[in-house]
């Protein structure tokens, strides 16, 4: 199957490294980065690129750019992994409607598109008869919207619980086990390179909240935004809060939760017996669905990472793969 | 409660049907026999739980049956919810912020646990709380939500049971 992927960070290489590695049977016919690209219809030999990228920190042609790739490349699925624009999505919108309006499939890890426009993009694939699957958005490598929209068919989800940020999780959980204060804490995951210079999307609990309108708009069909969500972040927390928590046999994390039904739709520090399935550690994420029939559903896994986040990437892929099969 | 009623077949679940009726759950049936009135009456005592709002409609259709309330005990709270304050709770009046919980009158602070750190840093209390029942502690959890607005207090409240 021909691909072409948009980004060369942490996720774009980390495809390329497992398509170059593992017998997945994906060619790449186009890369772009932030200042260049190429395309080639017979396949871009990978290892190559790879080492262009490192060496000279662009990737091909820079006369070209992801605009060429997405309206000229010969592709049969857009994978689009350049960085999030919580507020206007772009330049990534663009390229995802672009590829659609081509009868394209898209996959992405990009929340901002899927967030800020995922009716219109979903309506959009379905005229053109194609798909747009967006996995590595939510939960890196725990595979939930797969579970939600394949395993769980024929169930009504009543809700959606999770620990959807890794790096508050990270924070909360040094606060917890070493008495740390907050600000050392997340010094320590910048050290550890969990947490960006500017934190404030994961601590303020902005990326959880994303995350939670993507599920609840998959889910629900709604049509919610991230100012809807009610949100706490974890940047006032003390560590005599977790301290008080653990007196009762209690901690506390950062919780998404989403019941359309009561009208709840928050991110905020809850408290949690410790042997709450949501209750994980360091940098995992954790999600319950709650269903009619199946009950509860509890999926615990990595939340983030370059390799991660590839795998829930050639999840999507391999389905597009199987469930179009023939079709092209 | 303690009803009062003809010592006769029948009667004791005559008197007990409209508990389950209006969805209470009784716990404990406590006969009196040695307290039996003058006349041939039978005390019997009652311990139960039921939602606040349908006291009035259990002892009328008790009343319906020809039984007689004598006496209500007090009312338990038996609903509890744990949570963690931080902020400038002192300074921002702590003794309004459990009296606005207090004078409910349907909840009230039970227990609180409060570490203060060094001046001017934000202090940590673990606060529990007791209601009637899951109804009003949600009202009283908004109570304490506008509290914590006007007060600038953050509260960290449990993870309910889920849907
Ligand atoms: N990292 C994770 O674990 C993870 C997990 C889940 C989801 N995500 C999401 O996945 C996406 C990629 O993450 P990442 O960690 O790989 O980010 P990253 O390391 O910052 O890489 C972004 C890549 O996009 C390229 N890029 C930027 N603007 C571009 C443009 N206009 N056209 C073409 N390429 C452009 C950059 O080019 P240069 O190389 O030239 O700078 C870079 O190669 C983000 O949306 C992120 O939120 C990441």
């Amino acid at each position: 199957m021909k691909i072409a992927i948009l980004g060369m960070g942490a996720v774009g290489r980390g495809l390329l490294e497992m398509a170059d590695k593992k017998d997945l049977g994906l060619v790449v016919t186009g890369i772009a980065d932030s200042k260049s690209a190429l395309m080639d219809k017979d396949g871009i030999h990978i290892d190559e690129v790879l080492e262009a990228k490192r060496v000279h920190g662009f990737c091909g042609d820079k006369s070209l750019s992801a605009v060429d790739i997405v309206s000229h490349a010969d592709y049969e699925v857009l994978v689009e992994v350049t960085p999030t624009n919580a507020t206007t999505g772009e330049p990534a919108l663009t390229f995802i409607r672009s590829a659609l309006e081509r009868g394209k499939h898209v996959v992405t890890s990009n929340k901002g598109p899927i967030a800020r426009k995922y009716s219109l993009l979903q309506s959009l694939a379905e005229k053109n008869g194609v798909s747009i699957r967006f996995e590595a958005t939510v939960c890196g490598a725990i595979p939930v919207m797969h579970t939600l929209t394949q395993g769980l068919a024929g169930n009504r989800v009543l809700a959606v619980f999770g620990v959807l940020n890794g790096t508050s999780n990270y924070i909360l959980t040094r606060m917890e086990a070493e008495g740390l204060t907050y600000e050392q804490a997340l010094m320590e995951a910048r050290e550890m390179g969990y947490a960006e210079a500017d934190p404030t999307y994961d601590v303020k609990g902005i990326d959880a909240a994303i995350k939670l309108v993507i599920l609840s708009n998959t889910i629900w069909g709604l049509d919610t935004v991230l100012e809807d969500v009610e949100i706490t972040g974890i940047d006032c927390l003390t560590t005599d809060a977790l301290r008080l928590a653990d007196d009762q046999n209690c901690t506390i994390r950062l919780i998404a939760q989403s019941i359309p039904s009561r009208g709840v739709l928050r991110v905020s520090p809850r408290i949690l017996p410790k042997t709450h399935p949501l209750v994980v550690e360091g940098t995992l994420n954790a999600v319950t669905i709650e269903t009619d029939m199946a009950g509860e559903i509890t999926m615990i896994g990595k939340g983030a990472g370059s390799v991660e986040t590839a795998s829930a990437i050639i999840g999507d892929l391999m389905f597009i793969r199987d469930h179009y099969a023939g079709r092209h | 409660m303690k009803l009062e009623m003809k010592d006769a077949p029948g009667q004791l679940v005559a008197a007990l049907q409209p508990i389950s009726e209006v969805g209470g759950n009784i716990i404990a049936v406590i006969h009196q026999r040695d307290e039996k009135a003058e006349d041939d009456r039978l005390g019997v005592q009652i311990v139960l739980e039921i939602p606040d709002d349908r006291l009035n409609e259990l002892i009328a259709r008790i009343k319906d049956k020809g039984v007689n309330v004598v006496r209500i005990g007090k009312r338990r709270l038996l609903y509890t919810q744990t949570v963690i304050m931080i902020g400038h709770i002192m300074h921002t009046d702590l003794g309004d912020t459990v009296d606005r919980i207090d004078r409910t009158g349907f909840a009230e602070v039970t227990d609180m646990n409060m570490v203060m750190p060094a001046i001017n840093e934000p202090s940590s209390a673990l606060i529990v709380i007791r209601a009637v029942d899951r109804n009003e502690m949600e009202q009283t959890m908004e109570i304490l939500r506008t509290v914590a607005k006007e007060k600038d207090l953050l509260i960290i409240e449990p993870l309910e049971e889920i849907a």
